[in-house]
């Protein structure tokens, strides 16, 4: 899923033109306020209009018409933006209606493969019913492993074609409806109503259906409609001011249809009609990145986030630790170290032992002997003894951890060098982990085994720094090990030791300082600490427990991507920040072309106010209308898209911002007031 | 605008700023209840009234306990006040048999002054008697003033405390704030004034022969008048123990009082700024606010006086040697004195005036009504401006806070659905009823009667008392007859509801903001001290009121400015 849809996707497009005529049902205009003014003020002009035709009026009736058309395509316009939103996200939940087909599942009596099979559609299938799934069956519903293992293809939600492994006990034993078993069986305890399973709620998260507003959005919604209400006040006190200036001067007072036209163009309607668009924009964008957000609210209190709390391993490290340097004994040979280090790991399945075999091999250039030919035997790594090695003839060799050697070459009667303790400090210093390596009793020398941090991920941490955002490494290791980690990776804090309680604590303890916690997981032991934590990013390879838990799952199971979901979640509130700031700037201008021409007639000095210099009171007003509609189709891009977020500091964002959305906000206008009224004179049309 | 009267602004200036800081420290440890040098004498007072009144000044109060004793204190000083002044004539100290006012006169004036307004549809020297304008104008003048205090402190008490339910004792932030601000600052001012030459006494009007009119007998008016000047000035309250106010020769001798007068207008408004910064523990905040302010002003001041010292075109043909429009302007000030002291004035919400707006040019009645329609901001009235100020702050932060990825956030305390709807709703009254009760009296006789220049002057004459009246400024353009029953009622529930509506969002948003916590500072966070910031509020500020008057100022002032200069328009 997550198809990247074009802007212009001629489908959608279309479905989105009928949408909009389809939107203008006054129950579905009342929801949003500003539009909702204008729709009145349509309504109204046209009223104004066929009162026009029949009775005599102070405008010609041929532009009631089009100002009352142009206030029509205002609301219109405000339509297609959101329909065009709602398009892409539908467009997106076809796919995975796909996924969502009837299904015939084999029900199970009881949790034993050798129970009784029903076959039973998977709609008929509820919370706590026991099914058998073999290859080639689908997953009829969601639910968890309760026995045995099998590959599962789930591309059909992830996108991701090789298929994961699902068992049961432990963090892999959640399985998703409509995906496919490709080998051996599972027996899974269905954990989902009909209708309320992933995919579902997936679908209806991307249709918008169940979108509700989030706090940013509401207090947003009541600033506009508070300024929507002062300037319907200051049109509608308009008439009578006139009214007493027209009874003194003997003018015209202002007609009620260039009142209608100036609160419209005067209302903040760009944003007004965009506002959905974005929310829906954001969530869609979400989708995109594969993340599913299982509330807008937690798209937004991503961008608000100030503490990210990571897990060391497999976010900040590689899975493993690895070997990265030999280090002889006095007296010894590299290549004699190189040589039996070699030895003692070639049968060593570990990942730290595979590692010490590719890093002889890369930098000693020994290739890998068959250990069986040279007559050895491997002596595996046992919790007991904590050292592995290998038997050669006439050989002992044997690698382990700096005191379990350091008593076994004790009951063989030798002697722990002292000139090599300085380096075993220096590389736990380092937050390494020294292997000694001994032929006999001799000590060759260290492995040097060592965390390896993901490249690039010390420049993300300086993106977050500038964004605001502190990292906080947690891990089970020592202080020091910790410590070394943390500064390498250039997070700003860790915590070392930890538990997972120590990690719920930790999150608490921010919160209770007012800070807003993210963190990722996806075991069951870490839901708890992912049911804590502000922003949650479940892995979607985790345990169902850990993806109810969160309250976004994080489809790739990449745990970097809550990267990505906080910029998705700034962005979201930038583009309606600068389409706000957009948005009333743009009255400025609108003022200089209707006041004269509403006033003038009233008051023929105030023409001096029209500093554009429009051709006539008339054109001068169309054009103002006509920018203001247009202006919504022209945003409409930036507007699906979000304004481009920089990892800059807030001061600087502003600066950006506001010279980009205010002053911009301020200019335009004024060129494009002017230069659709040279293109009316132009045309002839007035 | 001459290099005199620049420096003679820049010195203005500079006493206020030096003044803001030791005065501004002086108010905080009041409301702190810190020791502030004046314990040993005013201790003693304050406890016995707490004793006297029962008052348990250790607890704190909720918002709604808080806003539940502002509205009775406040109803129960109206409903005195009103009663003073309907049986006025039956009192003592009426040297001259003034008689009861009328009822709805009555109410205009006691809503206009519990509402720290003072607008004065009477004249005072011919309609007050002495213990009206003690007992009732002066007591206002001090009580309106302090309400103004408390509800400031209560807002930033909202801010700068977390997890908790209290704003504070009203009646002690009352009672403190009339007894160690205002009545030791009220006292050294009158006394300074005295000394200059207001007079301060209860005799009967003296009788006298002018030496050009020796037939003819005229009075002249006498009074407590140091005492009720002081507290006007200082408590932009701005109701005039004279008809023209400032302008009478007793009321404002000399040009030192006028300087300490007009010192005095800002005194407060400006300190209550380094108050601020103090209270919420972060000085640069209410430096910034003092800048912001500064900032709003300073022009508008340039361009009054610049616009009064022109000519006036209409004189040039006949010959008249100007200085400037001198029509109703005192010689004694002058144009620029008269002029700056409009601005102060208009923008402090004080309403004193020294001059007659009602002659300015188009300009410059423009410039003051731009300074009320900003809304009570820049410098606003005492406490009211802080107040004022600060909801526009966090309609602006929220938008900025947007722009820059974040849910906008106030002095660390996040701004929510609820804060933004009743910031709106605190912005919105002023505008909202500025504009319908000009609509209202523009189309109908009621209202237009009493224009005494119809055209687009008489508009600017009737939008100004609205304007004024709904900001509780108080100033007027004197052209317009206000003593009908239409403008006293009409006034009197708007000056009502510009005040105490603000009120309730005001203490909400305290209550709502004094639960939270405070959200840690980060590189993330918007600082609200910067340069940026600070011009993003000006812009903010000067786009709210410019968007909400303009087709107004257009249709009043800016008709008259451009037919004054003689454009056509074609």
């Amino acid at each position: 899923m997550a198809a990247k849809i074009s802007l212009w996707e001629k489908s959608i497009f279309k479905s989105a033109i009928v949408n909009a005529f389809r939107k203008l049902s006054v129950r579905h205009q009342i929801r949003n306020p500003v539009i909702f003014t204008v729709y009145i003020g349509s309504l109204l002009t046209s009223g104004l209009f066929i009162h026009s035709i029949f009775l005599p009026s102070e405008v010609p009736c041929y532009f009631i018409l089009i100002i009352s058309l142009c206030l029509w395509f205002t609301v219109i316009f405000a339509n297609f933006a959101e329909a065009l939103a709602e398009g892409r996200g539908k467009a997106q939940a076809l796919a995975l209606r796909k996924v969502r087909h009837d299904i015939l599942a084999k029900k199970l009596s009881s949790a034993s493969k050798k129970s009784k099979i029903k076959l039973t559609l998977s709609g008929n299938l509820h919370k706590g019913d026991i099914v058998l799934i073999e290859a080639g069956d689908f997953i009829p519903s969601d639910g968890e492993v309760i026995e045995g293992v099998a590959s599962v293809n789930e591309s059909a939600i992830t996108g991701e074609s090789a298929p994961v492994i699902r068992e049961s006990g432990g963090d892999r034993n959640s399985v998703t409806g409509g995906t496919q078993v490709i080998s051996d069986w599972i027996i899974v305890r269905i954990t989902a109503n009909p209708g309320e399973t992933f995919i579902d709620e997936m679908i209806s998260l991307v249709e918008g259906a169940s979108r509700q507003k989030t706090p940013n959005e509401l207090a947003l919604t009541i600033l506009l409609a508070a300024l929507t209400l002062v300037f319907l006040f200051v049109c509608a006190s308009s008439l009578p001011y006139t009214i007493y200036g027209a009874s003194i001067t003997g003018g015209k007072i202002a007609s009620i249809t260039v009142l209608v036209a100036l609160f419209v163009c005067l209302a903040p309607t760009t944003i007004g009609a965009l506002l959905s668009a974005i929310g829906i924009a954001g969530m869609d964008r979400m989708i995109q990145a594969n993340v599913i957000a299982l509330s807008g609210k937690a798209i937004e209190t991503a961008g608000d986030i100030d503490i990210l709390i990571l897990d060391k391993t497999g976010t900040i490290t590689l899975g493993n630790r690895q070997a990265t340097k030999l280090i002889p004994a006095d007296g010894v040979a590299i290549q004699t170290l190189a040589d039996a280090a070699q030895l003692a790991s070639l049968a060593d399945e570990t990942p730290e032992g595979r590692s010490i075999v590719i890093l002889v091999k890369e930098k000693y250039g020994l290739r890998g002997r068959d250990i069986q030919e040279m007559g050895a035997t491997f002596l595996p790594f046992t919790a007991q003894t904590r050292i592995s090695g290998a038997n050669l003839p006439g050989r002992q060799i044997r690698k382990g951890a700096v005191q379990a050697i350091e008593s076994y070459i004790e009951t063989l009667g030798g002697k722990f060098p002292e000139s090599i303790k300085k380096d075993i400090d220096t590389i736990a210093r380092k937050g390494g982990t020294p292997l000694v390596v001994t032929e006999g009793a001799t000590v060759l020398g260290i492995v040097h085994l060592k965390d390896i941090v993901k490249g690039g991920i010390r420049e993300r941490f300086a993106e977050l720094r500038r964004m605001g955002i502190k990292t906080i490494m947690v891990t089970g290791d020592n202080q020091l090990t910790a410590a070394a980690i943390a500064a390498e990776a250039g997070v700003d804090d860790f915590l070392a030791d930890a538990t997972p309680e120590d990690k719920l604590k930790l999150i608490r303890r921010y919160q209770a300082e007012g800070h807003l916690v993210a963190m990722t997981g996806d075991g069951t032991n870490d839901a708890p600490a992912l049911a804590q934590a502000d922003v949650a990013v479940a892995m979607n390879t985790g345990t169902q427990i850990a993806k109810e838990a969160g309250n976004l799952v994080d489809l790739d199971s990449n745990p970097t991507k809550i990267l990505e979901v906080i910029q998705i979640g700034k962005q979201l509130l930038i583009t309606r920040g600068a389409l706000t700031t957009f948005s009333i700037s743009n009255d400025i201008a609108k003022y200089f072309a209707i006041i004269p021409a509403a006033f003038a007639s009233t008051y023929p000095v105030l023409n001096t106010l029209n500093i554009m210099k429009l051709a006539s009171p008339q054109s001068a007003i169309l054009s103002a209308v006509i920018f203001n509609a247009f202006i919504i189709i022209f945003l409409i891009p930036l507007a699906l898209r979000g304004v481009k977020y920089h990892a800059v500091s807030a001061e600087q964002l502003l600066r950006i911002n506001l010279f980009i959305y205010g002053l911009g906000g301020l200019i335009i206008p004024f060129i494009g007031i002017k230069l659709i009224d040279l293109i009316l004179v132009g045309l002839q049309w007035i | 605008m001459t290099q005199h009267n620049l420096l003679q602004m820049f010195f203005y200036f500079i006493i206020i700023i030096l003044l803001v800081r030791p005065l501004g420290w002086y108010i905080y440890r009041v409301y702190e209840g810190k020791s502030c040098g004046l314990n040993n004498i005013f201790g003693p007072v304050e406890q016995g009234c707490y004793r006297i009144c029962g008052i348990d000044s250790k607890q704190g109060m909720s918002w709604k306990t808080y806003l539940y004793c502002m509205l009775i204190f406040n109803m129960f000083g109206m409903l005195l006040l009103y009663l003073i002044l309907r049986i006025q004539y039956y009192l003592p100290l009426n040297p001259e048999s003034f008689s009861s006012i009328p009822p709805d006169l009555s109410f205009n004036t006691a809503a206009s002054f519990v509402t720290n307004t003072n607008w004065q549809a009477y004249s005072g020297e011919t309609s007050l008697s002495y213990l009206t304008q003690m007992l009732g104008m002066t007591v206002q003048n001090f009580l309106s003033a302090s309400t103004g205090l408390s509800l400031f402190v209560a807002l930033t008490r909202g801010f700068s405390r977390q997890a908790s339910g209290t704003l504070g004792n009203y009646w002690v932030d009352m009672t403190r704030g009339t007894l160690y601000i205002l009545l030791p600052l009220a006292c050294i001012l009158a006394m300074a004034l005295s000394a200059q030459g207001v007079i301060q006494n209860l005799n009967p009007y003296q009788k006298f022969y002018a030496l050009q009119n020796p037939i003819e007998e005229q009075t002249l008016p006498m009074g407590p008048v140091a005492s009720q000047v002081a507290i006007e000035q200082l408590g932009s309250n701005g109701g005039g123990f004279f008809n023209v106010n400032a302008a009478h020769p007793f009321q404002n001798p000399t040009p030192l009082t006028n300087l300490l007068e007009m010192l005095a207008i800002l005194l407060i408004p400006a300190a209550l700024c380094y108050t601020f910064g103090m209270l919420i523990n972060d000085r640069k905040q209410g430096w910034a606010i003092l800048f912001i302010m500064l900032i709003l002003l300073i022009p508008i001041a340039i361009m009054t006086v610049i616009s009064e010292q022109q000519i006036v075109p209409n004189f040039i043909s006949m010959d008249i040697q100007q200085t400037g429009n001198m029509e109703g302007k005192e010689l004694r000030f002058g144009v620029f004195n008269s002029a700056f002291w409009t601005s102060l004035t208009t923008a402090t919400s004080n309403g004193s005036v020294n001059s007659m707006l009602d002659s300015y040019t188009p300009l410059g009645v423009f410039s003051a009504l731009w300074l009320m329609h900003l809304g009570e901001i820049a410098f606003g009235g005492v406490g009211s401006g802080m107040y004022g100020i600060i909801m526009v702050f966090i309609i602006a932060v929220f938008i900025a806070g947007l722009m820059v990825g974040r849910t906008p956030e106030y002095l660390g305390k996040k701004i929510e659905p609820f804060e933004m709807k009743m910031a709106c709703v605190a912005i919105l009254i002023m505008p909202l009823f500025t504009l319908l009760l000009t609509a209202i009296a523009s189309v109908t006789t009621l209202g237009t009667s009493s224009v005494s220049n119809p055209g687009p002057h008489g508009f600017s004459q009737i939008l100004y008392a609205f304007t004024s009246m709904g900001n509780n400024n108080g100033s007027a353009l004197s052209g317009l007859q206000a003593n009908t029953p239409f403008y006293n009622i009409a006034g009197g529930i708007e000056m009502l509801l510009s005040r105490y509506w603000v009120a309730i969002p005001v203490l909400a948003i305290a209550g709502s903001m004094a639960k939270k916590t405070f959200v840690p500072k980060s590189a993330g966070t918007l600082s609200t001290h910067t340069p940026l910031f600070i011009f993003f509020i000006v812009s903010v500020s000067v786009i709210i009121g410019g968007l909400s008057f303009f087709p107004s100022l257009a249709l009043g002032p800016i008709v008259e400015h451009l037919t004054f200069w003689g454009y056509h328009g074609s």
